[in-house]
């Protein structure tokens, strides 16, 4: 990316340009980055387009979010008023925290397609290990960020799903209470809680957009991973990310920008929870408590676990919801195959479908009360969840037989134009 | 002097003066790191003002039998419950059934008829309801969790019985909890 490489025709001749390359090389960086210096394989597919429409989310609930911070008042006798303040009094204010917080949901449907398009085309092995474990501390960091951010209108689901969730670290032996007090700031959830999540609220974004960089550069080690999942073998097989992908992406920009203005305007409390519009109150439980839906899964696996030998139910539950994510970090390990593509593993393929219904089964029954069919549909999800990865991964890896790879990108589309 | 002799040659191990310098000063700059970190993490503990709100006192004589109130004391609600002679007699009698959290109904209270306890459910911090479940004491909605006459877990995820507060009978009429 030395300037002395940089050239010197078309845009690079602009003289303004051309000074301020000479003496910063940032228009050949990002041209770099996701511009036509980019080289990417050619036949990705529109699952591709969740990648940049993840960042497109994270600038629109930044943006967002700095916004309506100028009307917000972290204190819990103001917050729940000054929420309605910016949804009533504040020029935009409905459109603004409609479009934070359905943004937040928008953010999590992308990027669960974009971790589920990982594990269809295998784009998680080697070599894209650690471009896959940037993207689990990605996801964490944001189900962090989602979490506080839905504890700020300080209503009654902010209030006990802050209660609950925090509630999770008491279940730890000896360090359990201390370490829930050292969370809230005081023996409940309280002012100090409410304050601190704020702060951690406004920060994570941006420490979110670093690991985001760092996700990018890991990415352009090795390049994009492709629908056929095999290497890219010279120039043949590429084309510049611009204009080809940009172009493709703001196709998708298009469709998903309808999709989130559907939400904004026609149902915007669709995705939230009634209760949330009223103030927090430390006596009254709500008599049905859920997190946000992009929450369900994992709120379903910690009620799924009973007693086990001598680990109590609430260990138990915290630990495999914890290990849900974690076990994403072993995957690459896990998946024995060497084949990437599911569309080459004709067994595989057809699991991870499986799995994905696993998961929207756990959704389903987290979002049900305890008891009765619900809880029998989380219990067999969650053991499935975990049999997929531990054995089901391992083991279909070693015994499938893949179907025959194609020579090179290319070849496909060259034999399908030969036989027309 | 060892500080002016020529460097060691390579693969030659022998500590050297130089090599006990680097680590003692890393080993010192290590533990003032850690001191300095420490405001930083201590910050977020209890404050002195919220340590300092802890006792909260109340009048029982208003509180006629099968009645409870609710107080908050530190940010958490108390449950005083005036139980009934059937509730007492059924947590007696509650002794000796299978308990996950064994105790007996006499360690729990200090006056029989006047139950003092968290009303915190003891799995993920629910506020349990009054007078529901299975077994005739509170039932929480969150995840399920029943409670008998004497606040003990009967049945379902929290692991241990209600808590019970320090608390002080002033009079026979008054109680300071805290
Ligand atoms: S918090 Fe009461 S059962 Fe979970």
């Amino acid at each position: 990316m030395a300037n002395n490489n940089a050239p010197t025709s078309g845009f690079y001749a602009n003289p303004v340009v051309k000074w301020i390359e000479y003496r910063l090389p940032v228009f050949s960086t990002l041209d770099h980055m996701v511009g036509s210096k980019y080289p990417t394989p050619k036949n990705l597919n529109y699952w591709w387009n969740f990648g940049s429409l993840a960042g497109l989310c994270l600038v629109v609930q930044i943006l967002t979010g700095i916004v309506l911070v100028m009307h917000y008042t972290p204190h819990t006798s103001l917050a729940f008023d000054s929420v309605e303040h910016i949804m009533r009094d504040v020029n935009y204010g409905w459109l603004l925290r409609y479009m934070h917080a359905n943004g937040a949901s928008m953010f999590f449907i992308v990027v669960y397609i974009h971790i589920f398009r990982g594990l269809y085309f295998g784009s998680y092995k080697s070599p894209r290990e650690l471009l896959w474990f940037l993207g689990v501390i990605i996801l964490l960091l944001m189900m962090a960020t989602g979490f506080m951010g839905y504890v700020l209108p300080w209503g009654q689901m902010s209030f006990w799903g802050a209660t609950v969730i925090t509630n999770l670290f008491s279940a730890l032996p000896v360090v359990g209470d201390p370490i829930v007090h050292w969370l809230w700031g005081g023996f409940a959830v309280d002012n100090p809680t409410l304050n601190r999540f704020f702060s951690l609220h406004y920060l994570l974004p941006f420490v979110l957009v670093g690991v985001i960089i760092l996700h990018v550069l890991a990415l352009h080690q090795f390049g994009s991973n492709n629908p056929q999942g095999i290497d890219v073998k010279g120039p043949q097989d590429t084309i510049p990310f611009h204009p080809y992908y940009t172009i493709k992406d703001a196709v998708g920009v298009g469709f998903f920008l309808l999709f989130f203005s559907f939400f904004i305007f026609y149902a915007p409390n669709f995705l939230g929870h009634p209760d949330n519009y009223i103030p927090a109150n430390p006596l009254v439980t709500p008599a049905h408590i859920v997190p946000e839906w992009y929450f369900l899964p994992f709120y379903a696996i910690l009620r799924s676990v009973p007693d086990i030998w001598f680990i109590e139910a609430k260990l138990g539950g915290v630990l495999a919801m914890f290990g849900a994510i974690a076990i994403l970090f072993l995957l690459p390990w896990l998946d024995t195959s060497k084949v990437r593509s599911a569309r080459f593993r004709p067994i595989y393929k057809q699991l991870t479908w499986v799995f994905l219904i696993t998961c929207i089964g756990l959704g389903y029954s987290g979002g049900m009360p305890a008891e009765g069919l619900p809880l029998i549909i989380g219990k067999i999800c969650t053991v499935y969840y975990f049999l997929h990865f531990l054995v089901v991964m391992p083991l279909v890896g070693w015994f499938e037989k893949p179907t025959k790879l194609p020579a090179s990108i290319s070849e496909p589309v060259l034999k399908a134009q030969a036989a027309e | 002097m060892a500080g002016t002799a020529p460097h060691s040659q390579a693969g030659n191990a022998a500590p050297t003066r130089r090599d006990f310098i680097v680590i003692t000063a890393s080993a010192f700059g290590a533990v003032g790191a850690a001191a300095a970190l420490w405001p930083f993490v201590h910050q977020m503990n209890p404050s002195a003002d919220v340590l300092a709100l802890s006792s909260t006192e109340l009048d029982l004589s208003h509180i006629a039998t099968g009645q409870s109130v609710t107080v908050l004391w530190r940010g958490k609600p108390v449950f005083v419950r005036h139980r009934t002679a059937e509730e007492i007699a059924q947590a007696k009698k509650d002794d000796t059934a299978a308990l996950p959290d064994p105790a007996k109904d006499e360690t729990r209270v200090k006056k029989p008829e006047w139950l003092v306890m968290m009303g915190v459910c003891t799995h993920l911090g629910c506020v349990p309801l009054g007078q529901k479940g299975d077994f005739g004491g509170w039932f929480c909605p969150c995840h399920g969790s029943h409670y008998d006459t004497s606040g003990r877990i009967r049945k379902g995820p929290a692991p241990l019985n209600l808590p019970i507060p320090e608390y002080t009978f002033l009079s026979d009429t008054r109680i300071r909890i805290g």
